[in-house]
């Protein structure tokens, strides 16, 4: 029986077509969702489908590949995707950070920081940061095209009012070369001093919801905060377990069934090295 | 500001919905400190007026010219949608009849009146929370309701939140319709003493729809009468009302059951 | 003496729509001018339409012809012609009017009645409150009284805060309907002075009042409305 014959990285070359063009467009306006015909993936629509077709789309023979899922190479999304573009595309496939040119997340940036001939690849869950604030869409485009982001600070203002501080921990709304707002997709807030200035091409792909956007190498991003409640960085306080490093996000990992706990980094690659280095 | 030119003028607006007539030729000028009722019984496009009038139809006919904040008068239909959209927000305020069309029910109050404030770049939170404790202070709302949703106000209430939210960024103009609709009887005089009190105060232009002849007089203090989409007589509220001149003004006026 | 208010020719009827219109003369060619510093008033039997020409004046009521000339400033200008902006402009800065009967908006305090035309006009709430308190406690309003709304109040006190209300501005033209009508003998030798005190800062008044010795009192000039009775 033969294995059927996929097309370089599965995607046809004009659906890659279109959706470079997307891309394309993505990038002229930083924070700008473009919608796109998303097409029907061997995975259903919430596992990675937006990202799957940017990467898909960008992959060229040379390229090396990481995917990581919540900072770990190891886990089994991760590991479904980076086989997928093994079979369909061929490329090399790595779990260092440094190695690769393009790196496809979920909802994490890779503690190390990135380099120009790199791009990050955000897999998106809902792209509009004011979904759950405004509804319609009519409205929300509305107010994107006329930034008219009132109800964004809103949210932030009732989050101070009730909580006593601003108390969205991921998905922090950002504002993109001081026009468009966006939602840098579930990264933990501690993630998105990141994204402002970084040498690399970020790409944020949203399959279900159909939705491409982009943020240039070296483009500013600020975190929306007031004067007087100012954006902060959350990470726990303490080292990794591991390697001792008290500057990464940490996971928190239980580890017997008496209250047990350790913190280790969440980007295991970043860990490794740390170790490796050590040794 | 020069105070000889008018805030707002409608001339020769008409609105036709195909061969129905929403209004017809309404013309009239509107100074700062004005308040302007419009009254009729249902169907005498007073709604309609003022939905064209607040730019939220499109005339068939006719135009609307408001000046602006640094003083140029300009024809609303020239407007972009963003200078629309500023406008509304800024020097212009919107009552609506039912409370909850014009707040954001599961937002907090100090969001509510704190929402336009932020439109327009206020970014300190303390701050922010002061100015809505005092609107809140002002429209007789408890301080303490402010991180209450409007969801868990009376209608009153729900009534003079709208107000707080609207005048938080001392509009020039304020439209209202029928802004004590469907309030029990002493809520609405409460919402009226209040209404009167801050147009007086705070120098308002304001233009009211209502059907309520009693409402028109203590709110306003010029009106247009309306039947059928044409405006049947206009002039000084109370020499309208107690000088009636055609009939139809007549016949409004003397239906009045006294209390 | 300065001529501050010239009626020349007034006319006024109504024309009752409602009941197959039916026109209703009231007066005709009204003829009179009221000096600087002076009262007229208005005598004549009840319905000659003394009340209607106070309400020309104030513009309250229309007229079918006819001038009510008064200075503002420099400029002369005729009531009767004038547009509803000129008219509520004449309100604030010339004319002021007692009604005969207090309107009573509901739910707002006797001294926030008293205290509002000065509130419209830029004065501090606090001090125009002050300046009510003076006013009302003149008129032998008792201060318990002051914070309630007046719809609850007797006929007198009703009409003395009424008087309170269109004494406190200092308008160069003022019309009283029937000042004294519900007042005990003190409360009208109270009204009495304040006529006189403003007749002395050269306000010019016109007034209505039945009582020979109010009459007497005020009046420096009385016109008979009668002799202008319109003929049907």
């Amino acid at each position: 029986m033969n294995a059927p014959v996929y097309n370089f990285a599965y995607l046809d070359e004009q659906t890659k077509r279109m959706i470079r063009r997307a891309i394309l467009k993505a990038v002229a306006i930083p924070g700008y969702q473009v919608p796109f015909a998303s097409r029907e993936m061997p995975m259903p629509f919430g596992w990675g489908t937006g990202g799957v077709q940017v990467t898909a789309s960008i992959l060229g023979p040379d390229d090396i590949l990481k995917v990581i899922d919540q900072g770990a190479d190891d886990t089994t999304n991760a590991v479904s995707i980076r086989k997928f573009f093994a079979v369909t595309a061929g490329v090399r496939t790595t779990t260092s950070t440094n190695e690769a040119t393009v790196i496809q997340t979920r909802h994490r940036i890779p503690e190390a920081p990135l380099r120009e001939d790199q791009i990050l690849v955000y897999q998106v869950p809902i792209p509009e940061p004011l979904r759950f604030l405004e509804p319609r869409e009519t409205e929300t485009r509305r107010m994107h095209a006329l930034a008219d982001y009132g109800l964004m600070h809103v949210k932030l203002y009732e989050d101070i009012a009730v909580h006593g501080h601003i108390a969205t921990t991921y998905a922090y709304p950002v504002k993109v070369d001081d026009r468009y707002v966006m939602d840098p997709s579930p990264t933990p807030k501690f993630d998105n001093p990141k994204m402002s200035d970084c040498a690399a091409l970020q790409l944020f792909g949203a399959g279900r919801e159909k939705r491409i956007y982009a943020i240039p190498p070296f483009t500013k991003v600020v975190s929306l905060d007031f004067e007087d409640h100012p954006f902060e960085r959350y990470r726990h306080d303490g080292e990794c377990t591991l390697c001792g490093a008290d500057d990464s996000f940490l996971d928190e990992v239980i580890t017997d069934d008496r209250g047990g706990r350790m913190f280790v980094c969440s980007d295991t690659d970043f860990c490794e090295k740390r170790r490796g280095d050590a040794a | 500001m020069n105070s000889d030119q008018p805030l707002l003028a409608a001339e020769g607006l008409s609105k036709f919905y195909g061969r129905r007539l929403g209004c017809r030729d309404i013309s009239f000028e509107l100074y700062q400190g004005e308040v302007l009722a419009i009254v009729g019984e249902s169907g005498s496009g007073k709604t309609t007026l003022l939905q064209l009038l607040s730019m939220q139809l499109e005339a068939s006919s006719g135009s609307v010219t408001y000046r602006m904040r640094d003083g140029v008068a300009r024809d609303l239909a020239s407007l972009t949608e963003s200078e629309r959209r500023f406008l509304f927000r800024t020097d212009w305020g919107y009552v609506h009849q039912d409370p909850a069309m014009g707040l954001r029910m599961a937002v907090s109050a100090g969001g509510n009146v704190g929402e336009r404030l932020m439109a327009v770049g206020w970014r300190h939170y303390g701050r922010i929370r002061s100015a809505a404790t005092d609107w809140l202070d002002r429209v007789e709302i408890d301080a303490n309701r402010i991180d209450d949703a409007p969801r868990t106000y009376s209608g009153g209430m729900r009534q003079r939140l709208q107000i707080a939210r609207n005048l938080v960024t001392a509009p020039r103009l304020i439209f209202m319709d029928e802004p004590t609709g469907g309030l029990d009887v002493s809520v609405q005089a409460r919402l009226l003493d209040l209404l009167r009190r801050l147009v007086n105060e705070l120098g308002l232009a304001a233009i009211v729809v209502t059907h309520d002849l009693a409402v028109a007089r203590l709110l306003s203090n010029r009106i247009i009468v309306m039947k059928g989409g044409e405006a049947i007589e206009s002039g000084l509220t109370d020499q309208v009302l107690d000088d009636p001149r055609e009939p139809y003004t007549q016949l409004l006026v003397s239906s009045i059951l006294p209390a | 003496m300065a001529v501050a208010l010239d009626i020349r020719e007034l006319s006024k009827s109504f024309t009752m729509h409602l009941q197959g219109g039916l026109r209703l003369p009231v007066v005709e060619r009204v003829t009179f001018k009221v000096m600087a510093g002076s009262c007229v008033v208005l005598g004549g039997p009840s319905g000659a339409g003394k009340s209607s020409i106070l309400k020309m004046i104030f513009g309250n009521y229309r007229s079918d012809a006819g001038q009510i000339l008064l200075k503002q400033g420099k400029a002369v200008i005729d009531i009767a012609a004038a547009d509803p902006r000129r008219i509520l402009e004449l309100r604030k800065r010339s004319v002021g009017y007692v009604s005969q009967f207090l309107r009573a908006v509901p739910r707002v305090p006797a001294i926030d009645v008293v205290a509002e035309p000065l509130v419209g006009n830029g004065v501090t709430r606090d001090e125009a409150r002050e300046r009510a308190a003076g006013l009302l406690r003149r008129l032998n309003i008792s201060e318990r009284l002051w914070e309630l709304p007046p719809a609850t109040f007797s006929g007198g006190e009703q009409q003395r805060v009424n008087i309170a209300r269109g004494f406190i501005p200092d308008l160069p033209i003022l019309l009283l309907d029937e000042p004294t009508a519900s007042l005990d003998a003190a409360n009208r030798a109270v009204v009495v002075d304040m006529i006189a005190a403003r007749k002395k800062q050269g306000t010019a008044i016109v007034a209505i009042a039945h009582g020979d010795e109010v009459r007497a009192a005020i009046a420096d000039k009385i016109v008979d409305i009668q002799q202008f009775a319109a003929v049907a």
